[in-house]
């Protein structure tokens, strides 16, 4: 598997760690970097690519690495955008929609609950549909929008993954997660790799991290 | 020789830098000539009190600093001391308070990326961060902005900068109105065979300077901010440009093209450039590598045209550090510096002279020192220092004397107040270590290997305290207290004590009463030191806290570290557990002296604290760390700040369950903070086996009742639903942040 990282980024690591906790191995692919190699997934982690200049993920689409990524879900290779990441897959055209400022105008680190809304996604296919999972989110822009046709779309074609059981950040229809049309690019705003540890207070993420594994 | 008249001050111009006529004449003796303005800024930033610990040095040396365990001691840019498993643990703890007054955001948001390059100077990697913050009162609008912009500012930073805060304190008390606390705790961990020192040695190694530009931010903010007391508002408002401006993003590239080049063993030494900028970072390396340097001022990149020589200097601008390499090198470390898109240049070459030389680029000397002058030749004062003149009178005025309260649970309602508002806003979860994070009595974070990241299945423990009402009364108990405090909350979670950090918040050390109170607190911070045997492994000084000429509480502000030897459970919340029987671990005194609920009903500085008891809080501490350890315990809590009764109300309200509670027998012993005292909550099945282990231990116990139900009722003093705590302790803070904010 590859992991992403820009300058800035921060839970490369952490994500290499939870999915080899799992039993895959994850290299870990720099921005500059034109290609993935021979990975079977990828993903984006989070932190802060580029310094979030001008806004999240940005800069972070321009980066030479991005290309490949957009190769390698065109050819259906699952893609995760966690945090950071689903607001530069969102900036790179790979995902509908934008991330905006939360409701509360705050940043937010603390363990909420999401329902798996459809187990046809690259990220939740070894979930249970209707399952609620703990699992940690952090960040400041997490607030998800998108235009009303774009929402009826996502509905329509059952590509929320993943909904708030409490909404935290102000998202349109309480959306934690989204898939594209062909269900392999999933971005989500929790972070999962944070809950796969009996000692971190949850192991929800195990599924979801498995699911494209 | 010069006559005394030709090193005589020319003009008031060495006053204007913050440096007295006796000051100028010691630079004119070391130099045998007057400085030149170069010279004299440079001396004036690197003898400020914060750079050059005037008036408090003489003290410091009676810190316990040594145990077998300790690899680097007090005056390196962080203490260290090995863990095991080959690995080292870097700590080290700063105060940002002046900057943090005047521009709460910048201040805070800069305190943290110092106190990063101070970790990763001797070769760590930052994996924690902790904040202890202090503020005027909440009813006060300019305190509220204060607050609220120094907890954006560390948790803009923070965050964006990848390293967790796990945990810190925040107070709001009018000893801090005009003059708050932004302290700031790091630790770090690196393979021990990793560890580099801020040196610089080899005749023609190159001073490569990383990272940001050098710009006119922060000219002299050691000397004009952190080593004056503020006067009024106005002036305050015109320090503003010495406050530097942070960008994490920058910070965040220097931390990983520093630790690349010392996974690649490419710098001989590492130097971190804060307070007193190029001019520290040049004259600490060349005079611990016992060689001089040459500045070739003219190759520092630079913000803005136009700066003058001593404004490069001495500029405090943001995440710069300094790396020595040998020439054959060079190039490998630009081309990483490169990779993370960190400038990178040669400024400086390391000579033999023992000078630190300052050169423009046609090759003339614009300044000329002995390197080792400007850090060791820095004046040492022993501060005159006198008791209170009241203290005699002011220790006859007990607390005692204060009227019971008719209901102590409307007290405990005023008193309870989670800071989740505050914590919530910092990722204190990355880097997948953290068991325990903010909110409990330590943070403990499991202990993985640095570079192979395997997990050694044992933990790290991280508590700050400080209590200025205790210090207050007595500085010198207080302080015992305070570490006493640490190392139960240490033991809370199943953690023993390896080593302190101290963060020295006083007043205006021209006042012999703060003097007193500085050196009284040393001598309690030691002493409690020894008993618990733990070594003091670095600290900073913040003097000259003082608005308008009153001097703050006095507040040292301590970090340790502990170990977890075995992390396999997640140690006990600080939380009833419904049917578990209530234990009272270690004796009351009843004082109410120097107590939150004194302090409530306008008792404070007054009356004494009772003797402090170490050894037997030591076996408190061990008995409790070993029932814990050994999972004998669902909840614990240690009894500090707001006593007994507050800290029943805290478990109540962590836990969702009351309590059913008797054997307390008046305010005053639910309200005393009696240092050495924990509350453990136990599951029957263990009780027996609980007590006799604390029997055994010769540590007193006593079972104040069972938790369960709704309500937290302690016979005859308190009866209080837990949703109506839950409710109070929650919203105190939003509910006082939201009544809006004003800087003026």
């Amino acid at each position: 598997m590859a992991v992403v990282r820009f300058p800035g980024t921060n839970c490369e690591f952490d994500v290499v760690e939870a999915v080899e906790s799992l039993g895959a191995t994850a290299e870990i692919v720099f921005h500059d970097r034109p290609s993935l190699g021979a990975a079977d997934a990828v993903v984006v982690a989070g932190g802060f690519a580029h310094g979030d200049y001008l806004r999240p993920g940005a800069i972070a689409r321009f980066s030479p690495v991005m290309s490949a990524v957009a190769e390698f879900a065109a050819r259906g290779g699952p893609v995760i955008g966690i945090c950071n990441g689903f607001q530069v897959l969102t900036e790179a055209g790979l995902l509908p929609g934008a991330l905006q400022k939360n409701a509360g105008l705050k940043f937010r680190c603390e363990t909420v609950e999401l329902r798996v809304e459809t187990t046809d996604s690259a990220l939740t296919n070894r979930a249970t549909a209707g399952a609620v999972l703990r699992i940690p989110i952090n960040h400041f822009e997490g607030n998800y929008t998108c235009s009303p046709e774009t929402l009826a779309e996502l509905r329509a074609e059952d590509r929320v993954v993943l909904r708030y059981v409490e909404n935290p950040n102000g998202s349109v229809d309480d959306i934690a997660g989204v898939c594209n049309a062909g269900r392999n690019v999933v971005g989500l705003m929790p972070h999962p790799e944070r809950a796969c540890h009996e000692l971190l207070g949850s192991t929800d993420g195990r599924p979801l991290l498995a699911s494209f594994l | 020789m010069a006559s005394e008249a030709e090193l005589a001050p020319p003009d008031d111009t060495h006053r204007a830098l913050g440096l007295t006529d006796e000051e100028y004449g010691r630079i004119a003796e070391i130099l045998g000539r007057r400085p030149n303005h170069l010279e004299l800024a440079m001396y004036s930033v690197m003898w400020s009190e914060h750079c050059s610990y005037k008036s408090s040095r003489i003290h410091l040396r009676r810190f316990p600093t040594e145990a077998p365990w300790v690899l680097v001691g007090p005056g390196e840019g962080a203490g260290v001391v090995d863990v095991g498993d080959g690995i080292a643990a870097a700590l080290r703890i700063e105060s940002h308070n002046h900057p943090s007054a005047i521009e709460p955001y910048q201040g805070a948001a800069t305190g943290v990326g110092g106190i990063l390059r101070d970790i990763f100077s001797v070769g760590a990697r930052p994996i924690a961060v902790m904040d202890p913050l202090r503020f005027g009162p909440l009813d006060d609008a300019r305190a509220r902005w204060v607050a609220e912009g120094v907890v954006s500012g560390i948790s803009g930073y923070g965050n964006s900068v990848g390293v967790p805060t796990v945990g810190g304190e925040t107070v709001f008390d009018e000893t801090y109105a005009d003059n708050p606390l932004v302290n700031v705790l790091c630790l770090g961990v690196m393979p021990t065979e990793r560890l580099v020192l801020g040196r610089a040695e080899g005749t023609g190694n190159l001073a490569v300077l990383l990272g940001s530009t050098t710009g006119r931010d922060g000219i002299g903010g050691v000397s004009v901010l952190a080593s004056a007391g503020f006067s009024d508002d106005e002036s305050d408002a015109e320090k503003r440009p010495s406050v530097q401006v942070g960008d994490p993003f920058e910070e965040k590239r220097l931390i990983e093209a520093c630790l690349e080049l010392l996974d690649r063993d490419l710098a001989v030494g590492v130097q971190d450039l804060g307070g007193a900028g190029i001019t520290c970072a040049t004259s600490e390396t060349a005079a611990k590598g016992g060689a001089g340097m040459d500045v070739l001022v003219d190759e520092v990149p630079l913000r803005q045209p136009g700066m003058e020589p001593f404004e490069v200097m001495t500029s405090e601008s943001q995440e710069r550090m300094l790396a020595i390499v040998t020439p054959d090198r060079l190039d490998e470390v630009l081309e990483i510096a490169a990779r993370w898109e960190v400038r990178a240049t040669v400024i400086g070459t390391v000579t033999g002279s023992g000078r630190l030389r300052v050169v423009d680029g046609d090759g003339t000397v614009l300044a000329d020192v002995p390197a080792k002058s400007l850090e060791e030749d820095a004046p040492l004062y022993d501060r005159p220092r006198s008791a209170p003149a009241d203290l005699d009178e002011r220790r006859l005025d007990r607390a005692a004397s204060l009227a019971a309260p008719e209901d102590c649970g409307a007290d405990l309602l005023g008193m309870v107040g989670d800071t989740r508002w505050v914590w919530s806003q910092y990722d204190h979860m990355l880097f997948l270590n953290t068991v325990v994070g903010p909110g409990g009595d330590a943070a403990v974070l499991r202990l993985k290997h640095p570079t192979t990241g395997e997990d050694t299945g044992r933990g790290l423990a991280l508590t700050t305290d400080g209590n200025h009402l205790w210090c207050a009364v007595d500085p010198r108990v207080g302080s015992a207290a305070t570490v006493a405090e640490s190392v139960l909350n240490l033991a809370v979670v199943g953690a023993r004590p390896s080593a302190m950090v101290n963060c020295m918040n006083f007043g205006n050390p021209e006042h012999p009463e703060v003097m007193w109170q500085f050196s009284e607190s040393v001598d309690g911070l030691s002493e409690a030191l020894q008993a618990f045997g733990v070594p003091c492994i670095g600290g900073n000084v913040s003097l000259y806290n003082e608005s308008r000429g009153r001097d703050i509480d006095p507040t040292p502000i301590i970090g340790v570290l502990g170990v977890v030897d075995v992390l396999d459970r997640v140690p006990p919340r600080p939380a009833f557990v419904d049917g578990g029987s209530v234990l009272l671990v270690g004796r009351t005194d009843p004082v109410l002296d120097g107590s939150q609920w004194a302090a409530r009903h306008g008792h404070r500085g007054r009356g004494s604290l009772p003797a402090l008891d170490l050894d037997a809080v030591v076996a408190v501490a061990d008995a409790v760390r070993g029932l814990v350890a050994d999972g004998l315990v669902g909840g614990a809590h240690d009894v500090s700040g707001g006593g007994l009764g507050l800290a029943l109300a805290e478990l109540a309200v962590v836990g969702g369950v009351g309590a059913q509670l008797a054997g307390i027998a008046d305010h005053a012993e639910l309200f005393s903070e009696s240092v050495g005292r924990v509350l453990l909550c136990v599951a029957p099945a263990d009780l027996e086996r609980v007590r006799g282990r604390l029997d055994a231990a010769g540590v007193p116990v006593v079972e104040l009742g069972r938790a369960g139900g709704d309500r937290l009722v302690v016979e005859g003093l308190v009866d209080v639903s837990v949703a109506e705590l839950a409710g109070a302790s929650s919203s105190w803070l939003p509910d006082a942040l939201g009544s809006g904010t004003t800087q003026g």
